[in-house]
């Protein structure tokens, strides 16, 4: 039975809670906060590992960033994944969605995998493309925001979600590229055990050199990067529980008349 | 020439995605404040007929992008399609709605074409000659302008709700049409989608609701979500969530406000333990009041608030629901 092979490309950011200042310039955030896997991509991980549970295989995640962005690796090995690859270099953090695409792919050009996993986007940026943009580069079809993944006869049936409910089964070819949505799955926790065998598994290392030459200039750049202006006139309402609750309701009742 | 806007609109299932409008008011915006021309591109199956709703509008011109394997939308199609229009057209700026569709083609066909998206702005700046695009970062905590710095096209795709479809100007009278036939060879489309559905039983309308209570990841854990429902029940309103508490299956997937599930414009928002990630505010910031509970400062949902209360939902919340109580007994 042929061998599943998937790559799962994560992504470190910010944790959610994290107070975040600005560096001097005013263009990035200061990097002296706390870190965590960029939640998508630990359900990408998740149906890589629940995949390989079925059809036996091999998981790989690869992520590019400073050397603490090993953290999310190690976190992946743990959890089951076979293998990791770290683009190791403080250069990757500012590279755009185009150029990380460039560097995965020039990364893995000598490996063929059948499934390329992303989460549907990463919570620093937002910007929802590098899986798309990889999926281009490497010449493969792609889907996105996938909900549900079945091996089929001529390669997947996948469950696309779009907006307000709706759904569509997509069948394609493998290999293919997908980013994954939250929720397609229930997170698991690296169990001591895998922590402990993390250790001995492959992390390979790919210094920023080995991949220059696939790498052109950022196509976009941020300006600035600020504290959003408010727009909206926000009152807050303050004092014990009992007594905002005694002002929310003179509200409800006599200004915004819903009571 | 002279440099030109093009917003490619939205179509599905045989009706234009009404965002679209959108769209174009952005691109109307955006041509008012640097002197660029606005046409604007239908694409599809049989696109005439949406071009004509479009010609209806104030835009130089509309194109009708046509070839029978635009129908179904595959990501494949569109970008050769858009590739093929583009290359030949040489507009300046793409803009396009930031809709599920076109995430899942515009990126494909930006690198096809050596070029990027800036996606998911919410607003524009032309400063001494520079345009610069406005997107939130960091799930809204922070706001970055962004330019390009590659050669045209250039591909930007707005927010939904970052600019009012109702507020796109009528044309003096109907926009020229040009229809364009593309081509598209055997081989090029390997997705082959199914028909779009609706998951199961639809139990409750969020849309028709008039008062709001939802819950995100601040209620912490499923059996907590009965101090939402108390304070629902005793407003005479419905319970909603973010994706999370959908995701871990605490409410029912129709409960679900954000882009992947219901869209609402209420009377009354209380979003409880809800911090204001952007997925989740496309959903629900037309609301015509948002009263935030949260015990984080920063939440960015307190940008979008009404009224604001930082503190703890469980020490906040039943005091509220029984004087909610109290008042409706006492009228």
């Amino acid at each position: 039975m042929p061998v599943l092979k998937i790559l799962v490309c994560m992504k470190q950011v910010p944790q959610k809670d994290a107070p975040l200042k600005l560096n001097e310039s005013g263009t990035w955030i200061r990097e002296d906060v706390s870190y965590e896997v960029n939640e998508p991509d630990a359900y990408a991980l998740e149906e890589a590992l629940r995949q390989r549970e079925k059809h036996k295989g091999e998981v790989v995640v690869i992520t590019s960033g400073p050397a603490r962005a090993q953290q999310v690796l190690r976190e992946a090995l743990a959890k089951g994944a076979d293998r990791a690859i770290h683009l190791e270099d403080d250069k990757f953090v500012g590279l755009d969605a185009f150029n990380t695409a460039k560097a995965f792919a020039a990364a893995i050009k000598d490996e063929s995998f059948d499934l390329i996993f992303t989460g549907l986007q990463s919570d620093d940026y937002g910007y929802a493309q590098t899986g798309v943009i990889l999926g281009e580069l490497l010449g493969l079809p792609h889907a996105t925001i996938i909900m549900h993944i079945e091996k089929t006869d001529s390669g997947i049936r996948v469950k696309r979600e779009l907006e307000a409910g709706y759904f569509q089964f997509v069948d394609m070819p493998t290999p293919a590229v997908l980013t994954i949505q939250s929720g397609i799955n229930k997170l698991r926790y690296a169990t001591l055990i895998g922590i402990k065998q993390a250790k001995n598994k492959p992390l390979r290392k790919v210094a920023l050199a080995e991949v220059q030459s696939a790498l052109g200039d950022n196509l976009q750049k941020i300006e600035r990067l600020y504290v959003p202006q408010k727009t909206k006139k926000t009152e807050h309402i303050e004092g014990s529980a009992g007594e905002i609750a005694k002002k929310l309701v003179d509200k409800l009742r006599n200004e915004l008349r819903v009571l | 020439m002279l440099d030109t806007i093009l917003v490619v609109v939205e179509q599905r299932e045989g009706k234009l995605n009404r965002v679209s409008w959108e769209t174009i008011t952005a691109g109307q915006t955006i041509a008012a404040a640097t002197g660029w021309t606005l046409e604007a591109a239908v694409v599809g199956g049989s696109a005439a007929p949406f071009a004509a709703e479009v010609a209806a509008k104030k835009v130089a011109k509309v194109y009708a992008v046509e070839s029978p394997k635009l129908e179904p939308y595959t990501p494949d199609a569109f970008t050769v399609a858009l590739k093929q229009f583009l290359a030949a057209k040489q507009p300046k700026l793409v803009l396009m709605p930031h809709t599920y569709q076109v995430r899942d083609f515009a990126p494909k066909l930006a690198t096809a074409m050596g070029r990027t998206v800036i996606s998911d702005c919410i607003g524009f700046k032309h400063e001494n000659g520079k345009l610069v695009f406005t997107r939130q970062m960091f799930q809204g905590k922070l706001a970055a302008d962004v330019s390009f710095t590659s050669d045209a096209p250039w591909f930007a795709t707005f927010q939904n709700g970052s600019f009012r479809g109702d507020k796109a100007e009528a044309g003096a009278g109907a926009a020229p049409i040009e229809t364009v036939a593309v081509e598209i060879a055997d081989g090029v489309i390997r997705n082959k989608p199914q028909e779009v559905f609706k998951e199961a039983k639809q139990a409750v309308d969020l849309t028709q609701a008039e008062i709001i209570v939802a819950v995100g990841r601040g209620i912490k854990e499923q059996k907590n979500i009965e101090i939402a429902k108390q304070l629902a029940d005793a407003l005479g309103g419905d319970l909603a969530a973010s994706r999370p508490i959908c995701d871990s299956g605490w409410l029912p997937m129709d409960r679900q406000i954000g882009s992947s599930g219901q869209t609402v414009a209420p009377k009354l928002y209380l979003a409880l333990g809800i911090s204001g990630a952007i997925q989740h505010i496309v959903g629900m910031k037309g609301s015509k009041t948002i009263i935030a509970v949260n015990k984080d400062s920063e939440a960015p949902i307190f940008e979008i608030a009404d009224y604001a209360i930082v503190g703890n939902l469980f020490d906040i919340v039943p005091p509220l629901t029984e004087e909610v109580k109290k008042a409706k007994a006492g009228s």
